[in-house]
């Protein structure tokens, strides 16, 4: 039987012909959400950032523990999301206290370099460790609120994106609650503007240190946790996240939480129009061109302070 | 560790020439030719590094990608082009020199973790062109037919002829690297390692220097990529992935970054512990390597090189 | 004479020496020297003749194996260093070959070039075995074929790239390689086939930039024509990427009647969900060989239902009757396979156990003369019975199967089923 119109028996309830409004709505959707993710990841490099001066290379490794340590109580132990939730953040907190007490505590004579290779260092062992705990293989985790998608003006949305989406927003309140207003948030700022002083006044700075590392954890286990119902998680998505959410937060000014959110989401958008509109192998590479135009040019970013960026230490 | 005796010189240029002959009648042991080729090829990229690293104090989290340069420039121009193998290897070498001056310019005025970011995104970027641009490169199925090397008919191409080759070729080298390091360039970069202020006000020019530094070590990885690519008679992408620039970090930091020994012992180890002792662990000798990685750092900040040091420091006490 | 300066002395006498001893060809050498040389070399030759006697197997019959039993493609080789273990093991219980036994020598490759380059060297040189299997990727085949042709060894990869068997230079294959995996270019022609009897021909495109991805994109790209498909998108992604809503939404917007996918690895699946995602399941999706494992439906979470793809005989084993050719075979392999390892087979195993099988068939017939063996695998392998194929290899095909060496498979209630 020959089909003379196939156009309509594969295009069954549900699916007009798409525009290219659409199309870029579409992009500018995928965009915000993988942005999101990079943002988080940004955020928890400013806040290491702020408090030592270190790049924790090993940030994106946070994000996947997070989504494969939730696979195993969710999936494997089978517990529901409400108590999977808290004590997969639990243990990647925990992480991030080893990473601080194991990697970077115990260098006698901190410098750029020694620290940088510290931070690769945990970041290759903890990959390693969750290749050997996990494998090789990919880790799926049921969406928490269902897959049926909603339609907006020819794009569709997944109901999973807008909990990423969510919980930035959640994770920027909470911070600038802590920060402004919470004693141990205003001491840690306190480390950040200047590490002597504050330490003068009483605050332990190397406490200080190891909460940021936690923090940084916990806000990069929400990442991963919320991400692996869309795309899945396996044990060596850290290095590429750690690299644009870098990139994210140069381009917001590092140090600056506001430039974190706002550079996490360009890049992503970069991304997904790039990949979209230009040339879909180059992907990747847009978040990184990125990166090297802002350090060639504007180091300092969106909002950073060039002032700022020129006295820190490193 | 500042003045390099003749004497350790020597000894180890003697090791390297009797080298095969004693592994050749040691059955265990007469496949370690083939693997010392690859160290020496490391090697040269490694001396490279450590001149960066150690004496100019900037990091570099990219430079497989040189030494993917010099590789496929050198396969593409034997290849495609049927040039001479020497012609494309000196070609590979200008093409580093010119990129490293265009991306270490603006690069090396960057602070620490803004260069090694730089420096990171730089070497990603340059492995997704070569897996994308297959009309060139041969994408990620890499290129294969790459000729040998050879000099006035004197064909290398057995593994212990290549293997003097390679380790003439790093010997040579090392005393100029050696040479540059106890001349008045050296002189200035230490200064700039230890202070840049200071070096300034007694007027050296930090940045020409860094970029002479950063362009030099370039053109050795391209000089080892070239030679990896007539060796093999193939390659692939998947060679000059982020992993090997971690790798080299890691030769650097278990031999010492402050000095060329340093280099060569690190850059032997590695090699060893890749292709020969740590067959029992297969993929896990990742682990391994973050291990070394991280133990090396907190306690050997000076490297295996520093050890001598430690002992002695011990022994006063 | 200072300590310093003997010791100086005696290095460069050593460096002297060391230097005569690696050049002890030179025929102009006088005295001593000259003498302690010929004795050396007439030892060496001695050495050298027991050493090559005492390693000719006359016990066993040498093969080698590498396989990336780990690392990032370890789904490829864990599978293949299995099978062709469990293979090796099953000959020698029946008694061996002619009476001897096979000796599998297998080496990790993890993927990595330079590490399958100094594993053949090995195997050849150190090993000494007749025939080597393996590897089992398309980049490090390419690396170590001019090993094996420089070495006159023969090699049956258990890779998929046609370019293994087929030397762009003379149109003709590599005298000593040989492979066992059907080709992308069988799997985009069952495709095709497939398609062009649905009455679809605009179809969009999206693969994976490895190099698996890479070749099969090439044949869709070459073989179109011929089959009048119009290809209208050409995507692609990177084999670690977890977001291909982009590509897929791009696609969408040009309204193909058939998606084909062309990756392997979790990519796959995340396209399938993707594609889901974006509400485009009503367009056909086929999937490329590498999809062939229950795994990969099992995480596309219900995305995969109503997809096709090509698959060889042992992947649906159980959907084989008696009068299917492969029938035997595979059963057999798929029951072993579990009892063995309680684990399901995997496609790519398959592919060991057809190289494998060939060997010793070969080894059995010719013994253990690498050129014999290189022969009667050109001549003699005709009409084998294997686990992705009937093979018949000839001088101008080294791969030996045709497009029937697949199967179009429908994913149908979470598992396959013949495709009319």
């Amino acid at each position: 039987m020959v089909n003379h119109h196939p156009h309509f028996l594969f295009y069954g309830s549900g699916m007009e012909k798409i525009t290219l409004a659409s199309q870029l709505l579409q992009y500018l959707i995928t965009g915000l959400t993988v942005g999101s993710i990079y943002a988080m990841v940004a955020v928890g490099f400013n806040i290491i950032y702020n408090v030592t001066e270190i790049i924790n290379f090993a940030q994106g490794e946070f994000v996947m523990l997070g989504g494969l340590i939730m696979v195993f109580f969710h999936v494997t132990l089978g517990l529901p999301l409400i108590l999977a939730f808290p004590a997969t953040i639990l243990l990647v907190t925990l992480a991030g206290v080893l990473l601080d007490r194991l990697a970077i505590r115990p260098i006698r004579q901190p410098s750029v370099l020694t620290l940088i290779i510290a931070t690769i260092a945990a970041s290759i062992l903890i990959k390693g460790a969750a290749m050997f705990i996990w494998g090789k293989d990919p880790y799926d985790l049921p969406a928490f609120s269902g897959r049926n998608p909603i339609n907006v003006l020819g794009a569709v949305i997944q109901p999973q994106y807008f909990w990423v989406i969510g919980f930035l927003i959640i994770i920027v309140i909470a911070l600038s609650i802590f920060f402004d207003r919470t004693i141990i948030g205003k001491a840690m700022s306190a480390c950040a503007d200047n590490a002597d002083a504050a330490s003068l006044v009483g605050i332990d700075v190397k406490r200080m240190i190891l909460l940021s590392f936690a923090l940084s954890a916990g806000i990069g286990a929400v990442a991963g946790i919320t991400v692996t119902p869309i795309s899945l998680m396996e044990y060596d998505r850290g290095v590429m996240l750690a690299v644009k959410g870098f990139g994210a937060a140069i381009l917001g000014g590092l140090g600056s939480f506001p430039g974190a959110i706002l550079g996490g989401l360009i890049i992503g958008s970069i991304e997904s129009f790039g990949a979209g509109l230009i040339s879909s192998g180059y992907k990747d590479a847009f978040a990184l061109i990125v990166l090297m135009v802002v350090l060639f040019f504007k180091p300092s970013g969106i909002f950073g302070d060039i002032e700022i960026s020129r006295i820190k230490r490193f | 560790m500042l003045r390099i005796g003749k004497l350790p010189i020597t000894i180890f240029a003697v090791l390297i020439i009797i080298f095969p002959w004693i592994a050749d009648h040691i059955s265990a042991i007469d496949h370690y030719p083939d693997i010392m080729v690859f160290a020496g090829i490391y090697c040269l990229i490694a001396m490279g590094l450590s001149l960066l690293m150690g004496y100019a104090g900037q990091i570099s989290i990219g430079h497989a990608a040189f030494y993917g340069i010099g590789a496929y420039v050198s396969a593409i121009l034997t290849v495609r082009y049927g040039l001479n193998p020497w012609t494309g290897m000196l070609a590979g070498m200008v093409v580093a020199a010119v990129v490293a001056l265009l991306v270490g310019a603006p690069s090396l005025k960057l602070k620490g973790h803004y260069l090694a970011m730089a420096t990171l995104a730089f070497g990603i970027i340059v492995y997704i062109i070569f897996n994308e641009e297959t009309e060139w490169t041969g994408g990620p199925d890499g290129m294969s037919g790459i000729p040998g090397l050879s000099i006035f008919g004197f064909g290398f191409d057995s593994v212990e002829k290549y293997y003097y080759l390679v380790w003439g070729i790093v010997f040579i080298v090392f005393i100029f690297t050696i040479n540059v390091i106890q001349s008045g360039t050296g002189r200035a970069l230490r200064a700039i390692h230890s202070s840049e202020p200071a070096a300034s006000a007694m007027g050296v020019d930090i940045s020409r220097f860094k970029v002479i530094v950063f362009v030099y070590s370039a053109m050795l990885a391209s000089l080892a990529g070239s030679l990896y690519a007539h060796y093999l008679n193939f390659i692939n992408p998947s060679t000059f992935d982020l992993f090997f620039s971690i790798k080299l970090l890691i030769m650097i930091a278990l031999g010492g970054m402050h000095s060329i020994w340093g280099a060569v012992i690190g850059s032997g180890l590695i090699t060893f512990l890749s292709y020969e002792w740590l067959h029992y662990f297969g993929e896990f000798e990742v682990i391994v390597y973050g291990a070394i990685l991280l133990l090396v750092t907190i306690f050997l900040p000076h490297g295996l090189v520093g050890v001598p040091g430690i002992v002695k420091g011990w022994l006063r006490r | 004479m200072t300590l310093r300066r003997i010791s100086i002395f005696a290095v460069i006498c050593l460096c002297s020496l060391g230097l005569l001893i690696s050049c002890a060809e030179k025929p102009d050498m006088s005295g001593k020297v000259a003498e302690l040389t010929k004795e050396n070399a007439a030892l060496k030759a001695q050495l050298a003749k027991l050493t090559e006697e005492s390693a000719k197997p006359t016990g066993t019959y040498k093969v080698g194996a590498i396989f990336s039993a780990t690392g990032r493609t370890s789904f490829l080789g864990d599978p293949e260093k299995k099978t062709a273990e469990m293979l090796a093991e099953q000959i020698n219980a029946a008694g061996g070959i002619n009476g001897r036994k096979l000796e599998l020598i297998v080496y990790d490759t993890e993927g990595d070039a330079t590490k399958a380059n100094l594993h053949l060297k090995r195997l050849i040189t150190k090993d000494k075995v007749s025939v080597v299997i393996g590897p089992s990727l398309s980049g490090t085949s390419l690396a170590v074929l001019p090993v094996a042709e420089e070495n006159e060894t023969p090699l049956i990869s258990c890779a998929a790239s046609y370019k293994i068997v087929h030397n762009e230079k003379t149109g003709k294959p590599y005298k000593w390689v040989f492979k066992t995996p059907q080709t992308d270019t069988m799997a985009v022609e069952a495709i095709y086939t497939h398609l062009a009897k649905r009455d679809l021909n605009k179809i969009a495109i999206v693969s994976v930039t490895s190099g698996f991805g890479a070749s099969g994109r090439g044949e869709l790209i070459r073989l179109a024509p011929t089959y009048g498909m119009k290809i209208v998108a050409d995507e692609k992604y990177g084999p670690k990427d977890t977001d291909m809503t982009a590509q897929l939404t791009k696609i969408k917007g040009l309204s193909p009647q058939a998606i084909v996918n062309w990756s392997v690895g979790p990519t796959q699946v995340t396209v399938l969900r993707n594609y889901r995602d974006l509400g485009m399941d009503s367009i056909p999706f086929y999937q490329s060989h590498g999809f062939g494992s229950r795994k990969n439906i099992e995480l596309a979470a219900g995305a995969a239902e109503g997809v096709y793809c090509p698959l060889g005989a042992c992947n649906i084993a159980e959907m084989l009757t008696p009068y299917d050719t492969q029938y035997n075979v595979a059963m057999q392999y798929m029951k072993n396979y579990k009892a063995k390892y309680n684990e399901p087979l995997s496609s790519f195993g398959g592919h060991a156990w057809d190289a494998l099988q060939m060997v010793a068939q070969a080894l059995a017939s010719v013994g253990d003369d690498k050129a014999k063996i290189r022969d009667y695998l050109e001549d003699n392998i005709k009409g084998f019975v294997g686990q992705h194929g009937v093979f018949t290899y000839s001088p101008d095909d080294h791969n030996g199967l045709t497009k029937d060496a697949f199967t179009m498979v429908i994913v149908k209630d979470g598992d396959w089923s013949r495709s009319s």
